[in-house]
């Protein structure tokens, strides 16, 4: 191939440095010493302090994580069930309940956050009482991530060889048996990332916690009410925590996909 | 057996009428309502006053996705050409900011900007500005190019690394120069990819309420502003956030199916 022009590698450098200059500003502003976000005044370690010590951070932390991880499970289970469930029906009731999956995954999220806080409204006019926050929240989060369990377990259904099924029954497995034996493993790795998918979505969501949550904050929300008092250097090394931490992530985990395909190329 | 395992989908088909059909529905009631629950065009006649909000969030998307496409089109090119190895690097590189909180993303922008920000102090070195650039409409498609950038650039991607090189030198050998490469091998080659971007950068942006309100002051409301604030500012009427709910999906399905249309035209160019 040709080697790339000096133009392109120009471009390409300027184009990254785009998207992480602002990213790098607010890393470096994280350890200075005056609130200040044009003059470096000197070195400390005192934002970060400040939001180890900031309750309110560290409960919608941890409200963000259960959220999550309940979400997520729930979504994964109902998901996958789904998938298994719309693999045996025929072709047209398929692609409706297919299209209709498809509408949280299209739509801005601002309406998915609005319909189900109507919903949700509607609901409460009708039964009285508190009605929004931690049911509400995790409803919402189940909805917008079963779709992408759905969209990622049913591929992995249509590749698997139906024999291998009809095998372990023949052989005197129950369904139930041949499932959790045959099937579930088969179809795991997606059903694995369809659950981390979901967790990073529920994670990084903002838009419809906002409408579904009442008055519990989730990390994104306490985010955004920091971001609404103006000056907060707090909010740099959150940032750069966050960034940390997503980096050492993605690069763990590509580590782990390159061996993997070592080994693949050395069995080879 | 087929009919056990049709079991396994209830429990979820359940779930997506309660929750995905039943508020959409419940989005359309209150659209076609008033408060006392009749029925009523007022709500959807009355958005009338609102249409400079609207076509200013349609013209401020249709700008930063074209800013986006144009900054990310040679991009995805040249990333396509690299070596696989250089290539897993420079995706991972344009993913990472996507998994940044974009409240985060904009908030960077939102103290670069600033008329004491950074860049502002910078020029002021050389002796320019200061610049009024926060709480303006450049800043808002800024917003919008900024975190939706990685959206068209993955698609774009996906769809060139397929594109086999040996077809851009047969047009080269056949004479064609940069233009004519670009748009008689690349781009309806690529089409799928710029459709897809095109959907991914518009309907976030022109639905946001977000990056108007960090970058855009009070004064650059968006569509998703309005909706917002009749369900959790200061209106609080459901019925006419509805009836603009109702508009914005009416939006995004139109941009939809022109990006539809544009697939359908090249498939048919592709046949002949």
């Amino acid at each position: 191939m040709k080697k790339m022009g000096l133009l392109s590698k120009v471009y390409m450098i300027l184009i990254f440095s785009f998207m992480y200059v602002p990213i790098a500003v607010m890393a470096v502003f994280s350890f200075n010493e005056s609130k200040s976000r044009s003059n470096f005044t000197g070195f400390t370690f005192d934002w970060y302090i400040n939001l180890f010590r900031n309750d309110m951070i560290l409960s919608a932390l941890g409200l963000s994580l259960v959220i999550a991880l309940v979400a997520s499970v729930i979504a994964t289970v109902l998901g996958t069930m789904a998938s298994i469930g719309i693999h045996s029906m025929n072709r047209a009731s398929r692609s409706v309940i297919m299209n209709i999956s498809y509408l949280p995954v299209i739509n801005p999220e601002i309406i998915t956050g609005v319909s189900m806080m109507l919903l949700f409204v509607v609901f409460k006019n009708w039964m009285g009482g508190k009605v929004f926050g931690m049911p509400t929240l995790l409803i919402a989060h189940i909805t917008f991530c079963v779709p992408y369990v759905i969209f990622n377990v049913s591929p992995k259904l249509r590749q698997m060889d139906v024999r291998m099924w009809e095998a372990a029954l023949d052989l005197g497995c129950t369904p139930v048996q041949a499932f959790f034996k045959v099937v579930l493993p088969e179809i795991m790795p997606a059903v694995f990332s369809g659950f981390l998918i979901c967790l990073t979505y529920s994670i990084d969501d903002f838009i419809i916690s906002y409408f579904t949550s009442g008055t519990l904050q989730t990390l994104p929300i306490a985010i955004y009410s920091m971001t609404r008092k103006k000056v907060s250097p707090e909010i740099n090394a959150l940032s750069t925590i966050m960034f940390v931490v997503i980096l050492s992530i993605i690069l763990f985990v590509n580590a782990q996909d390159s061996r993997k395909q070592k080994k693949n190329s050395a069995r080879r | 057996m087929k009919l056990k395992s049709k079991i396994c989908a209830a429990p979820y088909l359940v779930w997506m009428v309660a929750f995905i059909v039943a508020p959409l529905l419940m989005v359309i009631y209150f659209a076609f309502t008033d408060k006392e629950g009749h029925f009523t065009m007022e709500n959807l006649s009355g958005l009338s006053q609102y249409s400079a909000v609207f076509i200013r969030s349609i013209l401020l998307a249709a700008i930063a996705t074209v800013i986006c496409l144009l900054l990310a089109y040679p991009l995805s090119f040249m990333l396509s050409r690299l070596r696989v190895n250089k290539q897993r690097i420079m995706l991972m590189l344009v993913m990472l900011p996507m998994w940044m909180n974009f409240l985060l993303r904009t908030y960077a922008w939102m103290t670069l900007l600033e008329r004491n920000g950074l860049i502002n102090s910078f020029l002021g070195l050389f002796g320019i500005g200061p610049f009024n650039m926060i709480n303006t409409q450049g800043a808002v498609v800024l917003g919008m190019v900024y975190n939706y950038l990685p959206y068209m650039i993955l698609p774009l991607y996906t769809i060139m690394v397929k594109i086999d090189n040996s077809l851009i030198e047969a047009a080269e050998d056949l004479g064609s120069n940069l233009f004519h490469k670009v748009t008689k091998v690349l781009i309806p080659l690529s089409m799928p990819g710029i459709t897809t971007g095109i959907t991914m950068v518009f309907v976030p942006s022109v639905s946001t309420f977000i990056i108007s309100r960090m970058l855009g002051g009070g004064s650059n409301m968006l569509i998703g502003d309005l909706i917002e604030l009749q369900f959790l500012g200061n209106s609080y009427n459901y019925n006419l956030g509805s009836a603009m709910s109702l508009v914005l999906m009416v939006v995004v399905l139109l941009c939809m199916s022109v990006t539809n249309m544009m697939d359908g035209e090249n498939k048919e160019g592709g046949v002949i």
